[in-house]
């Protein structure tokens, strides 16, 4: 029997209830970024309740240790206010881990009864809670707005506005990665050195939340971006957003106080956005790519051609976040796959007019849909079945019941494991999402060929 | 570092003054409340140990919120109920599937722990209220599957803009009339811990709910098992044990439930209390208005489900069922011993410390004492004094603004359903043969002399109390195991379990053992240096030669 065995065939609009969420809420996505600060102890403004669940959901996908505080608030603070929480979290914090920063995002509890940051961030400052040299920074993000890539874009802003510009420009380009993985961030770094420009990565938790086991506990591992390195950032040649819901804001930012101009990209998933991202990396820098580049791309198309004759118009189902949507499908679409079902729940107008754009002339009808939930998506699926499915752990269930191959991949994964070290982006992490949705395909041909048509090269 | 034991013996009481060190002078005044150096029982009048306080705001805390325990804990491991969240997307997602409650569908196949439902609050109804959005959200549940019973939980923000949930409640369930709708106000800044969220939902469990099918259960000896959750499958140990001794397990509070089984709870002759913290008060209630006593059980480790068997089967006082009893461990005993006295031989010795929820911290040291493996220090995320100190504490609890605030509902003798269940001449035999009704000796007794016992330790102490100890294994939940990993000192989860399970009963014990073996024989933890690291010397040749 089927494990969403009450799900129906039938589709009915609902005004109300969401099923089985292809989002969550901002302050994970805030807490995540903040990782990604050297130094910098995340501090969630609210519940306990809010700051344990985004821990727990940060390590079981990650692996790794999620140090957090929070204002722990009763029943009090929810009526006076969480001022005198928040400054006795910051004495104690920076008293007992001595952090260089502290990253504090607010929850639905704190918006609501309309704390106001700054003015705690200055009343700390001015009652000397605050050690010399050291730094609060804060985002607001209400869980009734947006979604988790929403926090996590708030809280890369809130790291974009530490910059405090000379005037001087520093020879650097800013690029903000987007939600993605550490060992995404890794290369993305590895891809720029090669480029060879000197690039400015915030948030980077690579070397945070991919950090070796060693005998000893850091709770401020040798990774992230660090304060020195944001105050910089002002001072840049240039910024890349990739991602326009995950990044662009921090960027715009920087552009209209900074004077730093910025470009928006796509995240740099599959060979398509990886080249805009590499060619606009040597433009904004105004150097050349080398050979070895080229060489790696070469590769990935070398894969592509070998591969196609698998993927050729097998159907796809694929759920997550905008950003990530967005050049997986282009990428999808490349390979004359067909992504026919796009369910994000992060609303934002221009996603559904993208995933059409790219899916448009295709011999394919794409459904789409932000603020969507996996309910719908799997009753899409139920409706006229797909060949894959693409996106996070809670598509086991889909899987299962329809018996249809899953790639895990987005966030969260909680029952797999290696995605923290194994990146996905640039021409590298393209051949490593070819050789997975090979795999799947091929292990499922495998089993379910009848024994006359079982081979042994395929 | 990891296998290099301190030379020097740490005294209890430097091992305190150690965690205290780095804390600001008010901080280390409450917290030193909450460090205690166990006397056993040779004490007259054992220290009193600070707990279910609040949190101290900036500390790496464990805990979670009233949400937590009421929806995740308490009410997730109900399958044919609709649980919607009301509030923001995030409470409900992270409530979905994360504590591995196992169930089983049964033959009626009705199951919705695989689903997550929530009305996914947005700007406009905070600041226009949400009750509207609510009535909606039940009516599409409804629609969509026709359940047995929906259930609402409070989110933080729901409590702060006056959203009437009971009333939208009521009111739909008037409307439906073959669905039984009830909410619970269980948001998460209520109370100081998971432990408010765990009462709220019993007891609102217990007003709307218990006693509603009233057509009688078959069985000869019937009981209640409550404060188990079915983490990993330990439910199921347990109720094929139950089941093996002929007894009748009529509800589980709440692993693998039903609504019936909930409803038809008043049918039992006996509650057993796996979980003493959350549901006691439960047992108590059933007692006033039913007649059913209760005792505590413990089916954690061989020796204790043994233990708990015998004292159900004393309770029923027939010989039929005693020799079953006998039987039965007689026949899963053989088993267990033969795994233990594997393992032992890589365990003897060896040293735990236990942080988890509510009675596993205590729990769990009869499974490590039966592998001969010490505990050093141990304590709950979210206890009480009495769990710590024994229920004859319970007098002399205060009640301060935190606790105050949660629901205590009045109980008397139901007219129409209470009876006794034994004459007042059994059950002052019974207690004359030494028999215990209602007795929970909390876990301090049960400890060694000069362990530290730690009411709702903290990241920083946990890193500190292993750099100081360097125990064998550490067991505590997801937010913690890493960290301590990273110390070179395996971790194993005791909430939510890592992979395994069940770990309760006799197959459990099985299980645990060779878990445990696994995690302190693992070669794993001695490779943390690399060789150039272990002897970094140089030797050199003469490049003439």
């Amino acid at each position: 029997m089927a494990l969403l065995r009450h799900t129906p065939t039938e589709i009915k609009e609902r005004k109300a209830l969401t099923i089985n969420p292809a989002k969550t809420c901002q302050p994970i996505g805030a807490m995540y970024a903040a990782l990604g600060i050297h130094g910098c102890l995340p501090h969630s403004h609210g519940s306990q309740g809010c700051c344990a669940y985004h821990r727990s959901t940060l390590t079981r996908h990650y692996k790794e240790p999620i140090s957090a505080a929070t204002s722990s608030f009763t029943e009090g603070a929810s009526v006076f206010g969480g001022q005198a929480n928040l400054i006795q979290a910051i004495n104690n914090i920076f008293t007992v881990y001595e952090p260089e920063a502290i990253a504090v995002h607010t929850t639905c509890l704190s918006e609501t009864i309309g704390d106001d940051l700054n003015q705690i961030f200055d009343k700390a400052q001015k009652t000397g809670k605050v050690p010399e040299g050291k730094t609060c920074l804060g985002a607001p993000t209400p869980s009734y707005v947006g979604s988790h890539v929403t926090g996590f874009s708030n809280m890369v802003k809130a790291m974009a506005q530490l910059a405090e510009p000379t005037g001087k420009k520093n020879h650097k380009v800013n690029v903000i990665p987007g939600w993605v993985e550490p060992a995404d961030m890794g290369e993305i770094k590895r891809l720029a050195q090669m480029v060879g420009v000197d690039i400015t990565l915030f948030p980077d938790t690579d070397g945070v939340l991919n950090a070796p086991l060693t005998g000893e506990y850091k709770m401020f591992p040798e990774g992230g971006v660090t304060i020195k390195e944001l105050k910089g950032c002002g001072d840049a040649m240039g910024t890349l957003a990739l991602g326009e819901w995950c990044s662009a804001d921090a960027a715009r930012w920087l552009d209209a106080k900074c004077k730093v101009p910025c470009t928006v990209l796509d995240m740099p998933f599959g060979l398509a956005a990886t080249d805009r991202f590499i060619d606009v990396l040597r433009t904004v820098a105004g150097v050349t790519v080398p050979d070895s580049v080229a060489f790696e791309r070469g590769q990935l198309v070398d894969m592509i051609s070998d591969m196609h004759q698998y993927f050729y118009g097998k159907r796809v189902a694929i759920w997550g976040d905008p950003d990530q949507l967005i050049s997986m499908c282009e990428f999808l679409v490349s390979l004359d796959m067909q992504p026919v079902y796009v369910v994000t729940g992060t609303p934002g107008k221009k996603f559904e007019a993208r995933i059409k754009e790219i899916c448009a002339d295709k011999p394919f009808e794409v459904k789409v849909k932000a603020k969507g939930d996996m309910f719908l998506m799997h009753q899409w699926i139920k409706n006229e079945p797909v060949d894959l499915l693409i996106g996070n752990t809670y598509g086991k269930y889909i899987a299962r019941d329809e018996d249809i191959p899953l790639l895990r991949w987005g966030f969260p994964i909680l029952d797999r494991q290696g995605h923290q070290y194994f990146p996905t982006v640039g021409y590298k992490g393209g051949l490593r999402l070819l050789e997975k949705i090979l795999t799947l395909l091929l292990d499922r041909k495998d089993r379910d060929d009848p024994e006359t048509r079982f081979e042994l090269v395929l | 570092m990891a296998k290099t034991k301190k030379v020097v013996q740490l005294m209890p009481t430097d091992i305190k003054e150690e965690l205290l060190k780095k804390y600001p002078p008010k901080v280390a005044r409450k917290r030193a409340q909450q460090i205690m150096i166990n006397e056993a029982t040779e004490s007259e009048a054992p220290p009193e140990i600070l707990a279910n306080v609040r949190t101290i705001p900036g500390i790496i805390t464990m805990r979670g919120c009233t949400y937590a325990g009421c929806k995740g804990v308490i009410m997730g491991p109900t399958r044919d109920i609709v649980n919607i969240t009301h509030g923001p997307i995030g409470c409900g997602f992270y409530s979905w599937l994360t504590r591995r409650n196992q169930t089983d569908a049964g033959t009626d196949g009705e199951n919705y722990m695989p689903y997550c439902f929530s009305t996914d609050m947005q700007d406009q109804d905070i600041i226009f209220g949400g009750e509207k959005k609510l009535a909606a959200a039940i009516q599409e549940a409804y629609d969509l599957f026709h359940p047995k019973g929906i259930c609402i939980f409070a989110t933080c923000p729901v409590g702060l803009i006056g959203d009437d949930i009971h009333a939208v409640a009521k009111k739909m369930k008037a409307k439906f009339g073959d669905c039984n709708v009830f909410a619970f106000s269980c948001e998460g800044y209520k109370g100081v811990s998971q432990s408010a969220g765990h009462h709220i939902a019993n007891n609102q469990v217990f007003s709307h709910l218990v006693g509603e099918n009233e057509t009688p259960k078959e069985g000869k000896y019937k009981i209640n098992l409550l404060g188990e959750y079915n983490i990993g499958g330990d439910g199921f140990e347990i109720d094929r044990i139950l089941k093996k001794c002929g007894i009748t397990n009529i509800s589980t509070f709440s692993g693998n439930s039903t609504y019936d089984q909930f409803a038809s709870a008043q049918h039992a002759d006996l509650n057993t209390v796996m979980c003493h913290r959350s549901i006691n008060y439960v047992a108590d209630m059933l007692e006033t208005k039913y007649g059913i006593p209760w005792i505590k059980v413990n089916f954690i480790g061989a020796k204790s489900t043994a233990k708990s068997l015998r004292k159900i089967a004393e309770y029923f006082a027939d010989q039929e069922l005693i020799d079953r009893v006998e039987a039965v461990i007689a026949e899963e005993m053989p088993d267990v011993d033969a795994v233990a006295a594997d393992v032992r031989q890589r365990t003897e010795g060896k040293t735990a410390m236990l942080f988890v929820g509510g009675s596993r911290a205590h729990h769990y040291q009869d499974l490590f004492a039966e592998m001969g493996m010490k505990t050093l220090s141990a304590g709950y995320e979210f206890a009480h004094r009495d769990d710590y100190e024994g229920r004859e504490v319970l007098p002399n609890l205060t009640v301060d603004a935190d606790s105050r605030n949660i629901e205590e509902i009045e109980v008397e003798a139901d007219e129409k359903l209470y009876s006794p269940r034994k004459t007042e001449a059994e059950y002052k035999a019974l207690e004359e043969a030494g028999f215990k009704f209602k007795h929970y000796e909390g876990m301090n007794d049960q400890m060694d002399k000069g362990t530290l016992v730690i009411d709702d330790l903290n990241q920083y102490e946990a890193d500190k109390l292993v750099e100081l100890l360097k125990p064998d294994i550490f067991c505590a939940g997801i937010k913690e195991k890493f960290s301590i990993q990273k110390l070179g000192i395996p971790m194993k989860q005791l909430h939510s379990y890592d992979s395994g399970g069940p770990y309760a009963g006799f197959k459990g014990a099985i299980n645990f053992y060779k878990e445990i073996d696994r995690l302190v024989s693992s070669k794993v933890w001695s490779y943390m240096k690399a060789p150039w690291q272990e002897s970094p010397e140089l030797t050199a040749t003469f490049v003439w030669e």
